[in-house]
């Protein structure tokens, strides 16, 4: 019996297990399956949908912010309106849209790209997902009571201080970014561990797809990058709170502390944003070139390299604050060094393109539009790493457009490419495909219309954040013209989700593997069942769909225990480096208890944002009981049979399968 | 006559007259060039690859491509990285303070939203006007009263943040007469895009009857309109904030007038110096610059007038 192709393997695979492995995977329904869900899946959309709501609302914050910039001496909102949208607008962007959303895709497809079940901690993933969701609402609340963030994303000392700042508008802020780091943290642990521990037999760390990389590597920045930030804030608030004057140079402190801190963390995230979308450029490039990526272990060196580099180039955002110029000359060294692995992924697509046969899918025309744009952004980014460049130019609209262009270009095109690539993935369904090369292109020219004069008026001394403009300054035909375009960007995006929406309705059903793609993903059904896999494939190379071992494993390994996984809701443990099967785990089914978790961190959070010191502590004991609950142990109900808690039963059936794992790669060898 | 024929110019960063301006223009060209040849090569490779889709028969190639994407990913940048870093190097030391003591010395303090000047060696104060000598190099001293902000005049020099707690010091050197328009480019609150000032540079002798100007005390009015106004000054709330050297006014807390007369914008640039614009300032500045600290003033048509007629006499 020889399987052809994905859907084929997809078949072969359930045919044989598909309702044995089922039984275990139940499926939750109605409210209380909405809310107890631990599905990777189900979780890993939510994020999404959640993530693209925040999108549009704070890119209406954008169109309202451009409208006030149309003329000069604008008069749309007033001067305290403009300050929360444009500090809304970055907040949310980077923390509530860019690493939700990204952290969206690798929920859903993390686990099927490396070939198991679900993440390896499904009730943590639950708690993720709904404590990003309160923050959110933490933070968006705050606009509709006047309160919202008003110090810019980064929120400079001493102007988001008590002194200048009384108001609860950087309470807000510290506390929902302290809030939200707890399920951006989480997730990345939680990337860590699945991709590490969870990854189907025979895929080694050299098989492992590029995409799944980037997310370990985003992860762990993620683990390092946001304990800067959490101190930072946890300072901020005691300082505004409690008077601690940790940023008060008056009270002893310094304000430039902040700074450091912040961007500690804050130039991290760019790649912390960036990297995945990477990724998921590195997903599409080799589907629609038809062959494998080109140099994998270079463009593998590069994330790596990259996540490790960006720790230390933190200080070319501060590079006109004054510090010794030897200090700034090694940051402009290491600031220029991070474009190398830039530039390798860059080369590392075009090669693929190159040497492969390009198929203009749309997905394809998002990644080639990406890798325009995110040049464009890249080259200027050099410039900043440049001290007298950087000096001149900071903080004027030059930075603007080159972050959108590294941000925009460089995360949300690849993103809206991977929405159209997976599509069919996530919902079953498949997209028009006139409509998505109208949504690309329309997307495309309202993008560079936008953001391409703000070059211009930055060069022109136009300084950021400033609410409105005096005429005669040569900056006014480049606002109109960036307004114009952000019209025409918006009905790219709105395009876009008609297409989408449209689709979910209308859409033709979608096979397993609609595009021929190479990685596991596509050897589930579109959407996936709960159980992803019926059977555990065995991955013989980097691109297991596109070799005939892996193929025929779907089938032959239906005979193995192991690979099946069917006395329970169950997955397959295997090494970190070599991914050796060592035995089955059992995981979490369905349970209210992360959602009662979050709700007590959002009664806790708001009640010390509102100064209701003793509710927070009740909201704490919420928290902490719910905590309890989840770590209580537990009887294994109809489990290996011998009474022990969950955990023994697992060492129990975990001991065979270290020996049949073995045995089976003796006979792979 | 300064202010019609520079005062609408654009504050171009390509349009340098300083020395540090005009140093790190050329950086700009340079990087442009390099980004263009960048944007160039790779839109090419993307063309071609598109080009030749159409073309006949064509199999993906099963090479890896490493030397491919090690040669164009990493050896080609890494050469001309290293130049542009060498280049932004020597730039960077060219553009160091070059520490000459017998440099004029501006001190300037940021406050929300304004600019305190002060000369300390004539030891007069003024606001959002710095007057500079031509081709001389000038030192700046930048402090913050309040919040950060950043010191940017693009066609001078590059921009130096003033810091909370901290002295940071730059210079510039003005290499033709006129008027620069500069900016707050740290954003600092409600009227950031409202803080801006002028440097005018002039001929050294203009300059110096300008600082021994500046340092002389408003002088008194003879009588008629005018008298009348320096008595509102001293009697309304104007003297609890603001200074007029020679007179009873002595407040701390907005900019000082002594000779606010003669400056060419007021508001820190937000609006010209002309009698409607004072006018419509003082009866109530919320209208123009929302949020800023001066309350708006109660003042009789007659007494306006006269207070308007008094300030524009102070030059």
């Amino acid at each position: 019996m020889s399987i052809v192709d994905a859907a084929g393997a997809h078949r072969a695979a359930e045919e044989a297990a598909g309702e044995r492995v089922a039984r275990h995977w139940p499926e939750g329904h109605g409210l209380r399956g909405w809310i107890t869900t631990v599905d990777h899946k189900r979780i890993g959309r939510r994020y999404m949908v959640t993530a693209g709501v925040f999108f549009t609302l704070a890119g209406i914050e954008a169109l309202v912010m451009r409208t006030q910039l149309a003329l000069p001496e604008g008069r749309v909102v007033s001067p305290g309106v403009y300050d929360q949208l444009f500090s809304l607008h970055g907040t949310v962007m980077i923390f509530f849209f860019a690493t939700p959303m990204l952290f969206g895709f690798g929920n859903f497809l993390l686990p099927l790209m490396v070939g198991t079940r679900d993440m390896a901690f499904p009730r943590f993933n639950a708690f993720g997902y709904w404590v990003f969701a309160a923050a959110g609402l933490f933070m968006f609340a705050s606009l509709l009571f006047g309160v919202a963030p008003n110090a810019g994303w980064f929120a400079y000392v001493p102007l988001s201080g008590e002194r200048y700042n009384p108001d609860l508008n950087l309470d807000v802020y510290s506390l929902g970014l302290l809030f939200l780091g707890i399920s951006t943290t989480g997730s990345g642990i939680n990337f860590i561990a699945t991709a590490l521990k969870l990854r189907a037999p025979g895929m080694t760390l050299s098989r492992v797809p590029v995409f799944v990389w980037a997310l370990v590597v985003t992860s762990f920045m993620v683990v390092f990058a946001l304990p800067p930030l959490n101190l930072a804030n946890a300072m901020l608030f005691l300082d505004r709170r409690f008077g601690t004057k940790f940023f008060v140079p008056s009270g002893g402190g310094d304000a430039l502390l902040w700074q450091h801190l912040f961007w500690l963390f804050g130039h991290p995230d760019v790649y912390i944003i960036v990297l995945p979308a990477l990724g998921i450029v590195s997903a599409i490039v080799p589907t629609f070139s038809r062959r494998p990526i080109a140099a994998y272990p270079v463009i593998v060196l590069a994330t790596v390299a990259t996540g490790i580099i960006s720790f230390g180039v933190w200080v070319h955002h501060m590079f006109a604050v004054g510090l010794p110029q030897l200090a700034m000359t090694f940051f402009s060294a290491a600031s220029i060094v991070i474009t190398i692995p830039a530039g390798i992924q860059i080369f590392s697509w075009l090669g693929t393109m190159l040497l492969g046969r390009v198929v203009l899918a749309v997905p394809m025309m998002w990644a080639l539009g990406f890798v325009f744009v995110f040049v464009l952004g890249g080259v200027t980014g050099v410039m900043f790493a440049i001290v007298p460049f950087d000096q001149q130019t900071t903080d004027s609209y030059f930075v603007v457009a080159h972050f959108h262009y590294v941000l925009f270009g460089g995360a949300v095109f690849p993103i809206i490419g991977g929405v159209f690539y997976w599509w069919p993935k996530f919902t079953g369904r498949r997209t028009n495909v006139r409509a998505g090369l109208w949504s690309f292109w329309l997307v495309f020219a309202g993008f560079n219309l936008t953001f391409f004069p703000m070059h211009i008026a930055g060069l022109l001394g136009m300084p950021r954040r400033v609410y409105t403009f005096s005429p005669g300054l040569g900056w006014d035909p480049w606002n109109l013209l960036s307004t114009v375009g952000a019209y025409l960007l918006a009905v790219g995006l709105l395009v876009t989700l008609v297409t989408l929406l449209h689709s979910l309705r209308r859409g033709a059903q979608a096979p397993p593997d609609p595009w021929g793609g190479e990685t596991l993903e596509w050897a589930t059904s579109s959407p996936p069942r709960p159980h992803d896999f019926a059977v555990i494939p065995t991955v013989y190379s980097l691109h297991p769909l596109w070799d005939q071992l892996s193929l025929d494993s779907f089938g032959e390994e239906s005979r193995s225990r192991l690979h099946v996984l069917d006395e329970g809701h169950d997955v397959l443990r295997t090494t970190e480096l070599d991914a050796e099967p060592q035995r089955s785990l059992e995981m979490p089914e369905d349970t209210p208890i992360p959602f009662v978790a979050a709700f007590g961190l959002l009664i806790a959070f708001t009640s010390l944002l509102l100064g209701g010191y003793f509710a927070a502590i009740a909201g704490a004991a919420v928290f902490g009981l719910a905590l309890m609950w989840w770590l209580w142990p537990r009887e294994r109900p109809g489990g290996s049979g011998d009474g022990g808690p969950a955990k023994g039963g697992g060492e129990g059936s975990g001991e065979e399968g270290g020996r049949a794992g073995g045995e089976r790669e003796g006979a792979s060898a | 006559m300064l202010l019609a024929s520079c005062g609408g110019d654009s504050p171009s960063t390509l349009a340098p007259a300083g020395a540090g301006a005009r140093r790190v223009a050329g950086l700009w060209w340079l990087l442009f060039g390099i980004s263009v040849a960048v944007a160039v090569v790779v839109g090419v490779l993307i063309i071609w690859v598109l080009a030749r889709r159409t073309g006949a028969e064509v199999r993906a190639r099963t090479g890896s491509g490493r030397a491919f994407v090690v040669t164009m990913g990493v050896a080609l940048p890494a050469i001309v990285l290293a130049f542009v870093y060498a280049v932004g190097l020597r730039d960077l030391r060219d553009l160091a303070d070059p520490r000459d003591p017998r440099a004029l010395l501006v001190e300037v303090v940021g406050h929300r939203w304004w600019w305190e000047v002060r000369y300390p060696a004539s030891g007069f104060v003024t606001a959002n006007e710095i007057h500079v000598p031509t081709g001389s190099t000038v030192h700046l001293r930048l402090t913050t009263a309040d919040v950060n902000h950043s010191f940017w005049v693009p066609r001078l020099a590059v921009k130096t943040d003033l810091v909370a707690g901290r002295v940071n010091e730059m210079w510039l050197r003005a290499e033709r007469d006129g008027v620069y328009r500069g900016q707050c480019a740290e954003y600092c609150g409600l009227q950031h895009g409202h803080m801006a000032f002028h440097v005018v540079a002039q001929p050294a002798a203009e300059f110096a009857s300008w600082l021994a100007g500046q340092a002389r005390p408003a002088a008194t009015p003879p009588g008629g309109e005018a008298a009348r106004g320096l008595r509102v000054l001293q009697s309304a709330s104007c003297a609890s904030c603001h200074t007029v050297r020679g007179t009873r006014a002595d407040g701390k807390v907005g900019p000082d007038l002594t000779h606010v007369g003669s400056r060419r914008f007021l508001a820190a640039g937000a609006i010209p110096n002309t009698p409607g614009y004072l006018g419509g300032w003082i009866s109530n500045s919320q209208t123009i610059k929302p949020g800023n600290a001066m309350p708006p003033q109660p003042l009789t048509p007659d007494q306006l007038r006269s207070l308007i007629a008094y300030l524009g006499t102070l030059r």
